[in-house]
């Protein structure tokens, strides 16, 4: 019993992390098929959004409530990565809808961009260039929209820009100067700690659990009900999949596709802030940090069915369970007396790497009965 | 995909050109008689540029304390010693790439170089076809011996051996199993290989061992064997690479499996730069062996420590690499001054024998172009430093290893031309 609750959380803990580093890029790639190569890239932002909020937590001012900087940097990150995945999709990517490969291009060179920007640019700066951007974007939308009508509104939209470049070069300068570590550029991996009450491990039912692990999971949970409550049931969830079913026809209904793809780009890019969260509890945070999920990731939509997140759901977690079943020799404990050619066979695939290509070797089976993964999308669709 | 792979590669080569730069270095010349330039190559950009780029600047420091002191004197006359810096880039054919832009287009008489066995094994057969000559720093898994390098880092019986030796005998784990893990590449394997055999002869048990693939951070699996394995504690080794680290020591804490609960963990890839980044609470009370630790109290260690730091700031550590590095710089120059030229057959000859008191104790190059080292074993503290437990004497190098089963009765001798790389002992 105890066995078996071990493997299976070990499961679902391995699981949980591809699959909140997936969800975003299901949003992206599956709904929307955007093969967005910098979604590795908008996780690391992330990550690093955790270490500065870490830090920031750790001046005087902040001092009492370190505890809780996990739970804000949460919202953080979401909020960065999504905000500079509006901003890639406002200038990039929206000229580039319908082409795969010029997209697919695009984003790469995004991605290589912003590992160079945390490499080269102190991040107290790069926090004030988030913030500006930030205000920028959203300051002209919060305006009443009596003064949106009026003749003048690309004046305040102008103003409101310069407002927001003050304020990120003021959030600049503080940071800079109140927290050293920031100060500096470097291409040095960076280190969250996670606060006291999240380290060490809770017993349940007689097993004991890491807290960061079951903490990964939770996050996991709360964001992909909140995505699967936000497509199904609000108005814009409901704008999103009629558009990613029928474009044409939507435009036509009156549905503004430009924002809906702007809301679905944000919202993707967003999770991919909350799975950097997620990830800097686990490892360094780097500039590469992002590279290492990237294939993961593209393999969980791929096989979950794209533009399905039930199917993205229950791959992550077969993968997962899969990867502690087979890397730590589980079958073995299960069933000790087995034969000996099995059991030999079932050791020589008991490492790390070796499980890594027996899972691949049986994804490329799977995708060979099932071309479109585990749940295909069903249903109309213009480009099909 | 196919096409998209293609650009890929070809955005990566073009990407890796751009940032490939290089800069000269030295100054005015004052009372020199001439200059003679070398090459420094290590990686200044990609993953390994963090660790390379500490080996840079303590080359540079040393050249400078060099210079300082009235540069290298060969024949009478007083050279002032400039360095080239190239870029290795991380990329390990760009290693070989400009190694023969050093040695063919800069003519420069020796090469400071490399950090992976992986930019090593490029480099090697540039440096033998064109009986150039390679100096590198690192502690590596050895099972080589090359007329043109020379290795100033530890084998395996200056680290490992030593290090398996003090956790089975001497360790608050001692007796107990081991669990070897590592990343994926050739040093880990080769290590573990050692050490398994070393174990088997201590008449001690090997119960597990798993290599985790480089840039993957899941150690999940890994946790869960070694608490199969070792349900009561036991001893781990750990070759695992940079980065992967911090998610193994974050995990395994989290999974209690710390020095508290029996389990103690002997590190061969964490100096003190890695304490630092890892962070000391995570390794507090694990162990590792270097043959220099910064908290060596001699007057030599301490002056090492303390010009670096003025160099190149307060914040910087130094770590068993870096010397390594600056002894190299400095066997050189003695090597260059004995044969009186800077022509690397006849420098080859006179470096053999040469002695140095480098910061760790003294050094001698031997006839296997390895050098003699003493080896220390060290707890890591709460400050992220070393409290040293043991130290062994001098110990000499094997360029092939005893214990390995495909080296075992062989050395290597470049003094004698009926020995050479690999002879029967």
């Amino acid at each position: 019993m105890e066995l078996l609750l071990d493997s299976l959380f070990n499961g679902v803990a391995i699981g949980s992390v591809l699959l909140v580093a997936a969800l975003g890029l299901a949003i992206v790639f599956g709904l929307m098929g955007v093969i967005n190569l910098a979604h590795g890239e908008l996780m690391m932002l992330g990550a690093y959004t955790t270490y500065v909020t870490q830090l920031i937590f750790k001046l005087p001012i902040f001092k009492p409530f370190y505890n809780s900087y996990i739970i804000v940097s949460i919202f953080l990150a979401f909020i960065v990565s999504g905000v500079v995945g509006i901003l890639l999709e406002k200038t990039i990517i929206r000229k580039l809808y319908g082409s795969p490969l010029e997209t697919l291009l695009a984003t790469w060179g995004v991605s290589l961009i912003l590992q160079q920007f945390v490499r080269s640019v102190p991040l107290a700066y790069g926090t004030g260039l988030v913030v500006s951007l930030i205000i920028g974007l959203f300051l002209p939308a919060s305006f009443p929209s009596k003064i949106k009508e009026s003749i003048n509104f690309k004046y305040f939209k102008f103003s409101s820009w310069i407002f927001a470049a003050l304020t990120g070069v003021l959030t600049g300068s503080i940071i800079s100067s109140s927290i050293s570590k920031l100060s500096r550029a470097s291409a040095r991996n960076v280190d969250v700690t996670a606060p006291s009450w999240m380290r060490g491990q809770v017993e349940i039912i007689g097993t004991a659990f890491p807290k960061t692990r079951l903490m990964i999971i939770i996050i996991t949970l709360i964001s992909v009900i909140a995505i699967i409550l936000f497509l199904n049931q609000s108005a814009w969830g409901m704008r999103i999949r009629a558009v990613t079913q029928n474009r044409q026809m939507s435009d036509c209904l009156g549905i503004s596709t430009e924002k809906v793809d702007i809301i679905t780009f944000g919202i993707g890019s967003g999770l991919a802030g909350v799975a950097g969260v997620a990830v800097s509890l686990l490892g360094s945070v780097g500039p590469n940090v992002g590279g290492n999920y990237i294939v993961g990731c593209f393999m969980v939509v791929v096989l979950g069915g794209v533009g399905n997140l039930l199917g993205t759901v229950l791959a992550s977690f077969g993968i997962g369970i899969m990867t502690d079943l087979i890397g730590a020799g589980r079958l073995l404990s299960i069933w000790p007396n087995m034969p000996l050619p099995l059991s030999n066979t079932i050791n020589f695939f008991a490492t790390t790497s070796m499980a890594r290509v027996m899972i691949f070797a049986l994804i490329v089976i799977f995708l060979q009965f099932k071309p479109t993964g585990l749940f295909p999308q069903k249903g109309r669709m213009v480009e099909s | 995909m196919r096409i998209s792979r293609r650009i890929l590669a070809g955005l990566a080569t073009a990407s890796l050109a751009v940032t490939a730069t290089s800069c000269g270095g030295g100054g005015t010349s004052g009372s020199f008689d001439d200059t003679v330039t070398v090459g420094i190559l290590h990686s200044l950009s990609g993953t390994m540029a963090i660790s390379e780029s500490t080996l840079v600047d303590t080359e540079i420091m040393a050249i400078e304390e060099i210079n300082a002191a009235g540069g290298v004197t060969v024949d009478g006359k007083s050279y002032k010693i400039e360095y080239i810096v190239e870029d290795g880039a991380s990329d390990w054919p760009t290693f070989a790439e400009k190694s023969k832009k050093l040695i063919d287009q800069d003519q420069v008489p020796v090469v400071f170089g490399g950090w992976t066995s992986a930019s090593r094994k490029a480099m090697l057969p540039v440096y033998e076809s064109k009986d150039a000559f390679l100096y590198y720093p690192i502690q590596y898994e050895a099972q080589e011996c090359s007329n043109n390098i020379f290795y100033t880092g530890a084998t395996p019986n200056q680290q490992s051996e030593p290090a398996t030796d003090f956790m089975y005998k001497r360790s608050p784990a001692k007796g107990g199993d081991f669990f070897l893990v590592g990343s994926d590449y050739v040093f880990p394997r080769t290590s573990n290989t050692i050490t398994k055999a070393q174990v088997k002869q201590l008449g001690g048990k090997v119960v597990g061992e798993d290599y985790l693939p480089l840039g993957n951070t899941e150690v999940a699996p890994i946790i869960s064997k070694i608490k199969k394995a070792l349900p009561k504690g036991g001893i781990i080794i750990n070759t695992l690479n940079g980065d992967q680290n911090v998610a193994f020591f974050k995990q395994i804490q989290d999974a209690g499996i710390t020095p508290s609960n029996g389990y103690y963990v002997m590190n061969y890839s964490i100096a003190e730069e890695e304490i630092s980044t890892i962070g000391p609470e995570f390794l507090e009370g694990h162990y590792g062996a270097w043959n220099y630790m910064m908290s060596i109290d001699t007057p030599a260690s301490k002056k090492f420590a303390k010009n670096f730091k003025k160099r190149w700031g307060s914040d910087r550590v130094v770590a068993d690499p870096q010397e390594s590095a600056y002894n190299m710089v400095y066997l050189w120059k003695q090597a260059v001054e004995e044969a009186g030229t800077f022509d690397d057959n006849v420098v080859r000859e006179a470096l053999v024998g040469q002695k140095f008191d480098a910061p760790q104790g003294p050094v001698e190059v031997m006839p296997n172009h390895h050098l003699s080292q003493t080896v220390r074993i060290g707890e890591i503290n709460a400050k992220g430093e070393f409290t040293i437990l043991e130290e062994t004497g001098v110990v000499l190098p094997q360029a092939w290893n005893q214990k390995h089963p495909s080296s075992k009765g062989f050395a290597c001798d470049w003094t004698d031309p009926k020995k050479g790389e690999k002879y029967r002992l």
